[in-house]
């Protein structure tokens, strides 16, 4: 298991870092979106599927993180100072809606986060002097790193690539030290954690201000990367669509959502490619998503742990039938 | 020797009813203390006053000498309180190894030194030896989740002792489990008490239904009627009070 987990590894960074050299400016461009979204939705995955907080406010902390970006850059601060500033503000908000979440959980939470994401996008668009309002902020520009410049589309890659890998090693330790245990133990029962000395207050707030700060990161790399922004891509309805990336991958899977944002962002755009499809793209994503949920409610991650578990069951049963027969069997002979 | 539970005249009403009408007594050192009353006597509004679910309206908590009437269940947790629950309670998701090991991560450190802890925060060897006193060793790896009733039952209460906790509340340890088990659970507590998971002797509060088992378990029992104590003492003083034959044993 340990080598296969080497392997797939080695693999996965060949691919990440082979691939881009054969791509065309708009493939390079998906695969960095990608990667930013996977940035966004592993700060989620924290929040929803490890602490399971459900928030549906994920994309204004993603704008947040935007917004700072750019207007510090218009400001004329550089870029490298922006997007620490990005996180910090985007950590010290997500601890800000943490509290809704010690006193409402499920459902409730998800309308008050909700709600939440609509303000925000509120001031985004009608804050004209800030954000500039639906007209937005245009000619983002790409940091420089070391004097070279990060202005072209394969070195802005990389540069979100190293982003993704690093943010996503912090958050596997993180996970593997006993906070990762916290956050679960919170996660399947609150009661039951606070009862063990578990301080369910502090990491229900962290989980939320980590999350959020994982989009503001998320959010300042994506300004960069489509280097005009409005409001739009940080409304409710992306809140939602970043929740669902998280939910088809499988919440609690380290790796559900780099596998979610490649169904949330990749699919859509081949299927709108596909000849006889595009006009039929997102009703069929839609239904995908619906049978997904259907036959997999845990997420695509689920999958092996579903086969292992059926075949453990068979083998149960096997011996049993086994022991059964020998039972009648020996019952017989004597 | 001091008390290391000490309850003072506790009063707790919901509305115009009187749940719990001034209940006191003293729980001693590595004693187990039973409480027994019919449904609706006060029991669990007791017990969660104890637990820190609930503030009492007047009275007074005490532990190891300490006043802990107004602490929540957490900070009681980590002054030495462990308790097991009615109904399962385990993490399901966990393998049973976590579940134990989670049961005492936070009594150790800081919340930022945990951050750069082993995932096991050095607690691997102690929940193994739990795990094998308490005969789980086969589902050891496996999600609590997934076990059987019992097999949940026995995890939950494995946790309550992974912290060492000076007083350890079980409230119905009994209850949904079958017969045969009662007994292996009855043995267990007796053993833990005799010879405890660490360097602590336990003390133990149990509320139970299962007369057989608490009278078998315990040194000294304690019978609430209608929120208020009728009897307390050994379990032969109480199979031979009058009083408690006519309200609740008699039944």
């Amino acid at each position: 298991m340990k080598k296969n987990a080497l392997i797939a590894m080695v693999v996965s960074a060949a691919l990440l870092l082979l691939v881009p050299q054969f791509l065309k400016n708009y493939g390079i461009y998906l695969l960095t979106y990608w990667l930013v979204f996977v940035i966004a939705t592993m700060g989620l995955n924290l929040t929803v599927g490890y602490a399971g907080q459900k928030s549906l406010g994920q994309a204004a902390f993603f704008g947040i993180g935007a917004y700072t970006v750019a207007i510090m850059l218009k400001a004329g601060i550089s870029w490298w100072l922006g997007l620490p500033a990005a996180a910090l503000l985007c950590f010290v908000v997500g601890l800000g809606l943490g509290f809704p979440a010690l006193r409402v959980q499920t459902i409730y939470l998800a309308f008050a986060t909700l709600g939440f994401n609509t303000a925000a996008w509120l001031i985004m668009r009608n804050e004209e002097w800030l954000t500039g309002g639906t007209f937005g902020i245009n000619n983002i520009v790409r940091p420089g790193l070391f004097g070279f410049s990060l202005e072209g589309n394969l070195a802005y890659y990389y540069l979100v690539l190293a982003f993704a890998v690093v943010l996503g090693v912090l958050l596997l330790g993180l996970l593997r030290s006993p906070w990762g245990k916290a956050f679960t133990a919170l996660r399947d029962n609150p009661i039951r954690a606070e009862s063990l000395g578990v301080d369910i207050r502090n990491y229900t707030l962290l989980s939320f201000a980590i999350g959020a700060a994982y989009a503001g990161v998320a959010g300042g790399l994506f300004a960069s990367l489509v280097q005009f922004i409005e409001p739009a891509p940080f409304a409710v309805g992306a809140s939602i669509m970043m929740y669902l990336m998280v939910v088809v991958g499988g919440p609690g899977y380290f790796l559900g959502p780099v596998l979610g944002a490649a169904v949330g962002v990749v699919v859509p755009e081949w299927l709108r490619d596909v000849p006889g499809v595009a006009d039929w793209y997102l009703p069929l994503f839609g239904a995908a998503v619906v049978l997904l949920m259907i036959w997999l409610p845990e997420g695509l991650l689920s999958l092996p742990d579903r086969i292992k578990a059926k075949k453990q069951a068979k083998e149960a049963s096997a011996a049993r039938m086994a022991s059964a027969q020998a039972a009648s069997k020996s019952g017989t002979s004597s | 020797m001091s008390a290391l539970l000490k309850v003072t005249d506790l009063k707790k009403s919901y509305g115009a009813i009187q749940a719990v009408g001034g209940v006191s007594f003293e729980v001693q050192p590595g004693e187990i203390f039973g409480v027994i009353g019919p449904n609706g006597s006060g029991k669990t509004t007791l017990f969660n006053s104890m637990l820190g679910q609930i503030t009492p309206d007047s009275g007074q908590i005490e532990l190891k000498g300490e006043n802990v009437t107004q602490c929540g269940p957490m900070e009681l947790n980590r002054k030495g309180v462990g308790r097991t629950f009615q109904t399962l309670q385990v993490f399901g998701k966990m393998t049973v190894r976590d579940n134990l090991i989670v049961a005492a991560q936070e009594h150790q450190g800081t919340m930022f030194s945990r951050m750069f802890a082993p995932g096991d925060s050095g607690l691997g060897a102690k929940a193994d030896a739990l795990i094998d006193r308490f005969r789980i060793r086969h589902v050891a790896d496996k999600k609590a989740g997934e076990l059987s009733y019992g097999q949940q039952k026995l995890v939950d209460i494995a946790m309550a002792f992974m912290s060492e906790p000076d007083l350890v509340l079980l409230d119905e340890p009994c209850a949904g489990v079958n017969p045969s088990l009662v007994g292996g659970i009855s043995t267990l507590l007796k053993d833990l008490n005799r010879q405890p998971a660490g360097a602590k002797k336990s003390s133990f509060v149990v509320i139970e239904h299962n007369m057989d088992f608490v009278m078998d378990l315990c040194h000294r029992i304690m019978v609430m009627v209608e929120g208020k104590v009728m009897a307390i003492g050994t379990p032969e003083e109480i199979r031979g009070n009058k009083q408690v034959l006519d309200a609740y044993l008699g039944a």
